[in-house]
């Protein structure tokens, strides 16, 4: 049984007649919390290999998994290049391959409506594949020469984390929701 | 809720038209990301200043974060400590005995060595550091190597500085912000440091793999003279880093070299200390255009 909430956090959107969801925390969150997984080379991690999952990635296609089109199909420009500024790749590389993913996510949405989780861990593996892989192409292109072998733990470690990711996206989407405006 | 299959969202024109206009966006921003990708690969460097104005904004939230990362290792150094205490007080009381023996041997040498100065009328050079500053992040995610400290151009640090730990060398400053740098670690494929052996000065360079290793190539590849367990130093050719700074010790052999583990990981260093340049390296001068009209 997990511990009881402090007792504000259970007050936290309680009076739920006469309420409804803040449309600035329900248009805030998916950007925030994308841009927080973004910003994962500025926590507390000192890796001397590429060894953590691209956070950002991750919650991007967990998003558009679970609610799609919340993100308009251009999100992946905007967000990308905010990716860009501190992943350490030539900037424009998740531009690129955010923008193409956020395409050919959209297109798999609209082929197969619908998905249970297990297909969409799948897609979210591939996708998760192709990105890692491309990046690294995109990075020995810019004086880097490191062999594909390095991916292989960083691969293993993003595709079970992906879950987790879909899990912190779904509570993330609870909180949005949360009816604390008044009519 | 599947969407439906019709991608026409009603029969709202202005529904319709952000729609189309959504997907035309969409891949004008692939265009774009593709333009930028050609300009910042084709020269490196382009958008540091963007990159740099953006880490400096986010250094004082992670300069808070790497305060708690050395509390965290410690937490977990505490809990693993209750099962391995034992070997480990072990090892220590040798170590201890070993190093009583060493210490001897060093004041020794330093003191000859100080007598041996003294002859030759060295000047010390001023060896202090330029600033000690705290790692205050890394690309954990991508495959370049490169880390982030909390000091910039504010504190004196400058493009080229060598940066170490009291373990050994750990990359050198390739941008800076004006309260944080960035740094290539030695460990990253474009970073190549000129080393020599310890014990008798047999030349190479340190290639960085990517995987937290360096690849040792040396300048002499008839025989592989290489043996596990030998300590690589930086020899200080081409004037970046200092001469006789630890950086690497040899863990297995290959056909024309060794890959070698770094001494100092970075994930364990919580300070380090920015070195001045060494000897500043001359712009190289364009050469003179020949003067029209002389053609033979």
């Amino acid at each position: 049984m997990p511990p009881p909430l402090p007792s504000a956090l259970r007050q936290f959107g309680k009076p739920r007649i006469n309420r409804a969801a803040s449309p600035v925390l329900a248009l805030a969150t998916p950007w925030l919390l994308v841009m927080l997984g973004s910003l994962s080379p500025s926590w507390p991690v000192i890796a001397s290999a590429p060894v953590l999952p691209p956070f950002g990635f991750l919650l991007l296609v967990g998003w558009q998994q679970l609610r799609p089109s919340l993100f308009p199909v251009w999100a992946g420009f905007p967000l990308g290049l905010f990716d860009d500024l501190f992943s350490g790749q030539p900037l424009g590389s998740a531009v690129v391959l955010w923008s193409a993913a956020m395409i050919a996510l959209d297109f798999i949405d609209h082929r197969f409506p619908w998905r249970g989780f297990a297909l969409n861990w799948l897609v979210a593996s591939a996708f998760i594949t192709a990105y890692l892989l491309f990046a690294l192409q995109i990075a020995n292109l810019d004086g880097g020469n490191t062999s594909p072998l390095v991916l292989l733990p960083q691969l293993a470690v993003a595709v079970l984390a992906y879950p987790v990711a879909a899990r912190l996206v779904a509570l993330a989407d609870r909180f949005r929701l949360v009816p604390i405006r008044k009519v | 809720m599947a969407a439906p299959n019709n991608r026409r969202p009603g029969y709202s024109r202005r529904a319709q038209y952000g729609n189309f206009f959504g997907y035309i966006l969409a891949v004008a921003g692939l265009a774009v990301g593709v333009i930028l990708l050609v300009v910042s690969t084709g020269k490196s460097g382009t958008f540091s200043g963007l990159r740099m104005a953006a880490t400096d904004s986010a250094a004082p939230a992670a300069k808070a974060a790497a305060g708690a990362r050395t509390g965290s290792q410690s937490t977990w150094q505490i809990v693993t400590g209750y099962f391995t205490s034992g070997v480990h007080v072990a090892r220590l009381e040798r170590e201890v005995a070993e190093a009583r023996v060493k210490l001897a041997e060093q004041a020794a040498l330093a003191e000859e060595n100080a007598r041996l100065k003294a002859m030759l009328a060295l000047a010390q050079g001023d060896q202090r550091p330029v600033v000690v500053t705290r790692m205050i992040g890394s690309t954990s995610s991508s495959t370049r190597r490169f880390a982030t400290i909390g000091a910039g151009t504010s504190q004196g640090v400058r493009v080229g500085m060598a940066v170490r730990s009291p373990l050994g060398l750990i990359g050198r400053v390739v941008e800076t912000g004006s309260t944080s740098a960035r740094l290539l670690l030695v460990t990253d494929t474009e970073s190549s440091v000129p080393v020599r052996r310890a014990s008798d000065g047999l030349q190479g360079y340190a290639n960085g793999l990517g995987d937290g290793t360096v690849q040792i190539r040396l300048s002499t590849t008839a025989i592989n003279p290489l043996k596990r367990g030998d300590a690589i130093v930086t020899s200080g050719s081409g004037g970046i880093y200092r001469p006789g700074e630890a950086i690497a010790v040899v863990t297995s052999l290959t056909p024309d070299g060794a890959i070698a583990r770094p001494l100092s990981d970075p994930g364990q260093t919580e300070f380090v200390a920015v070195e001045s340049v060494l000897e500043e390296i001359p712009e190289i001068a364009p050469a003179p255009a020949p003067k029209p009209g002389r053609k033979r």
